[in-house]
């Protein structure tokens, strides 16, 4: 008997607990799931650019999208006055190295997997090539972009 | 009270003159030097290609400077291997260095003091904890993809680095000039691309990818070309005095970036250019100098002047946009996630480190900081009584000081301001003809006193001293009175034999002797030039003269 008081009490302060977290929760946002992310053209290309990720096609940017959206969920939490996470090591201590030389002269190890080199130096085109412009595939149900996952 | 004082900012020209008492007149004489200067400085800039309308000394000149310093470690940055100027292509290469997968960046504790050092010595605030970031760019000799970097939390912000700039013609004082320092960050260089044009391609060595990097950002504080090269001159001395950097820039350790722009007095700032890997000190001013000239032409013609990045070809002499820029970059900067905050400690912190050794103490590092140059210059000038030029030009040579001072310690009776003097005139010039630095001279603090006790006593004469110093870097290591007797090289102080060698000379050019009579006293030294090739040199100029003009005046 007393065990079931017990629990029924802190079963119920957990469920208080709950719906204050629940309102904490949805008050940034309203409560209201973050709209679908439109991706547009130049987004497409410019990120290609930047990260030079082959995404443009239908299923490329539905993933895309729907990554968007699985990140967006975090706005409909309070975080203000909430300092952002970059690491989980951040309470580590970050270790010091001495300054001795213990690694290099290793270059045929180094060079090995390289495309092309030359007497000992990699070899690699003259600058940055520009991507070519490629129309960017429609994320609209209408197919008619077909795949060429290259 | 003290005097009104006048201070006109020449613009572009970095100088301020003062003309006491004069309270707002500007006086005939302060009018002559703002306007010759100001021509002087039209001239310069007329030699450039742009050509400049009649008012170009209406635009002001704001100059910022980003400066990259290679540390002086053993190892790199992130990886133990070694770093070094020249080495076989990509043997100093770890496989952290060419972004392998499955490898993570260790912080080298050397490069941290390094930091620390020279935050201290440039009077920043430091961040007690400070945060790595990445910033992601595409190239090939940046193998990850990415350059560790401090974006968000550098390790030092705030500082402040002070020189003196001197007038070359000595016509005006020394301005003093205060350039705040925005921040200091550590991070990666990258590797080196070789561009083979005839095949069209690039080799890359990564060598020195991965290798410590200080970057030194200023504020736009500067107004010249020639502030922003006594500023790096500066810089260079102090980061060579406290050892973090060996500052050759002709080695590529210290690399400029400066950031450009001109405008209208009240005006804001214009649009500004950067120019990027300057790497040397002469270039620096050039570089500027043809930038402004080069902006106010385009403004002065109504053109606008673009956002663009450029280098300088010292074999145009001019700034050229850079090839391969491709537009606003977007970095895409993010948090380093393989390494957690870097942490200081300072004497009242250092208890709460989880191992002492292995952490750096700010207060410890503190301790060790040497004299920097400019502490050491004023230290110089009060302690040995010399000027502050003299002062400069010992600082400037590295280990001059030191030999100065063992010249003086050695024998207190030594006059300082003489000794200087035959440094800076002498010893220099030898130093360069033999292209030797000063601790390879084969003339030491010793001998040096020695060849100067011997001019100041008059055994032997000004002359024969130089001829001593040729002989000694020539390789001559016989002892200094050796030579002396050997070579017959003593002064002549007899006054009898003086006065028959004289008599020779006032007899075989009478004519010169009328002239002097006449009133040309200055053919005085052409006889005096005669009797020293007759004694190659020996002979004691002051009785020499004494005794020349006593016979002819009589």
């Amino acid at each position: 008997m007393y065990h079931l008081v017990m629990s029924r009490r802190i079963l119920s302060s957990c469920i208080l607990v709950l719906q204050a977290t629940n309102q904490r929760l949805c008050s940034s946002n309203g409560g209201l799931h973050p709209k679908e992310p439109v991706i547009d053209e130049q987004t497409i290309q410019r990120l290609e650019r930047l990260a030079l990720v082959d995404f443009n096609n239908v299923a490329g940017i539905q993933r895309l999208t729907e990554a968007i959206k699985l990140a967006d969920q975090i706005q409909m939490v309070d975080t203000t006055g909430v300092e952002p996470l970059d690491s989980v090591l951040e309470d580590r201590t970050l270790y010091l190295r001495e300054d001795e030389v213990t690694e290099g002269n290793c270059a045929e190890e180094i060079l090995q997997n390289a495309a092309k080199t030359c007497e000992e130096y990699f070899v690699a085109p003259p600058g940055n090539i520009p991507l070519p412009p490629k129309p960017v595939a429609r994320y609209d149900g209408h197919q008619s972009d077909e795949q060429d996952c290259s | 009270m003290a005097a009104p004082t006048l201070e006109i900012k020449t613009l572009g020209l970095g100088l301020r003159l003062s003309s006491k008492g004069a309270s707002n007149r500007l006086t005939n004489r302060s009018l002559r030097i703002l306007f010759t200067r100001a021509s002087r400085c039209k001239t310069t800039s007329t030699m450039l290609r742009p050509r400049l309308s009649k008012d170009s000394s209406a635009w002001e000149s704001v100059i910022g400077l980003e400066l990259h310093a290679q540390i002086a470690s053993k190892s790199k940055l992130f990886s133990a291997s070694k770093v070094q100027f020249m080495a076989p292509p990509n043997s100093l290469v770890s496989h952290f260095d060419a972004a392998l997968p499955g490898t993570l960046p260790v912080l080298n504790k050397r490069c941290v003091e390094a930091g620390v050092i020279t935050a201290i010595a440039l009077s920043c605030h430091i961040n007690k904890r400070s945060l790595f970031d990445r910033k992601h760019y595409f190239y090939a000799d940046l193998p990850s993809g990415y350059q560790i970097t401090q974006q968000r939390v550098p390790i030092a912000t705030d500082g402040q680095l002070t020189f003196t700039l001197f007038d070359e013609k000595r016509r005006h004082d020394p301005t003093r000039h205060r350039v705040r320092i925005k921040q200091i960050q550590l991070e990666q260089d990258s590797g080196k691309s070789l561009h083979d044009d005839v095949n069209h391609e690039t080799l890359v060595d990564l060598n020195r990818a991965g290798v410590g990097l200080m970057e030194i950002v200023t504020e736009p504080d500067l107004s010249s070309a020639l502030e922003a090269a006594a500023m790096v001159r500066e810089l260079q001395l102090i980061l060579q005095c406290i050892g973090t950097c060996d500052g050759r820039m002709d080695q590529g350790s210290l690399r400029v970036d400066a950031n450009v722009s001109v405008n209208r007095p009240g005006d804001p700032p214009g649009v500004r250019a950067e120019i990027k890997n300057i790497n040397s000190i002469r270039f620096v001013k050039n570089a500027i100098d043809f930038e402004i000239a080069r902006q106010t032409e385009l403004l002065e013609n109504g053109m606008e002047v673009s956002a663009e990045t450029r280098s300088y070809d010292l074999k145009l002499g001019e700034t050229v946009p850079m090839r391969d820029k491709e537009g606003k970059q977007d970095y895409r900067f993010m948090p380093e996630p393989n390494l957690p905050p870097l942490i200081l400690y300072d004497n009242a912190t250092i208890h709460t480190a989880s191992d002492a050794r292995s952490v750096v103490n700010i207060d410890e590092v503190r301790g060790r900081l040497p004299e920097l140059p400019e502490a050491k210059r004023q230290r110089l000038v009060k302690d040995y009584g010399i000027r502050l030029d003299s002062a400069v030009k010992l600082v400037n040579e590295d280990g001059l000081v030191n030999f100065f001072e063992a010249v003086i310690s050695e024998d207190r009776e030594r006059d300082p301001k003489k000794v200087v003097n035959w440094l800076e005139t002498e010893l220099l010039k030898s130093l360069n003809d033999h292209d030797l630095p000063v601790f390879k001279s084969p003339m030491d603090p010793t001998k040096l006193g020695e060849l100067h006790d011997l001019m100041t006593k008059g055994a032997i004469s000004a002359n024969i001293g130089k001829k001593l110093m040729a002989e000694i870097f020539q390789g001559d290591s016989r002892p200094i009175t050796q030579i002396i007797n050997e070579k017959g090289w003593a002064q002549i102080t007899d006054r009898q034999e003086l006065n028959q060698l004289c008599e020779q000379v006032l007899k075989k050019d009478q004519a010169l002797v009328d002239s002097y009579k006449s009133g040309n006293t200055r053919v005085i030294n052409r006889l005096m030039g005669e009797v020293q090739k007759m004694t190659q040199g020996r002979a004691d100029p002051v009785i020499t003269r004494d005794i020349l003009t006593d016979k002819m005046t009589r």
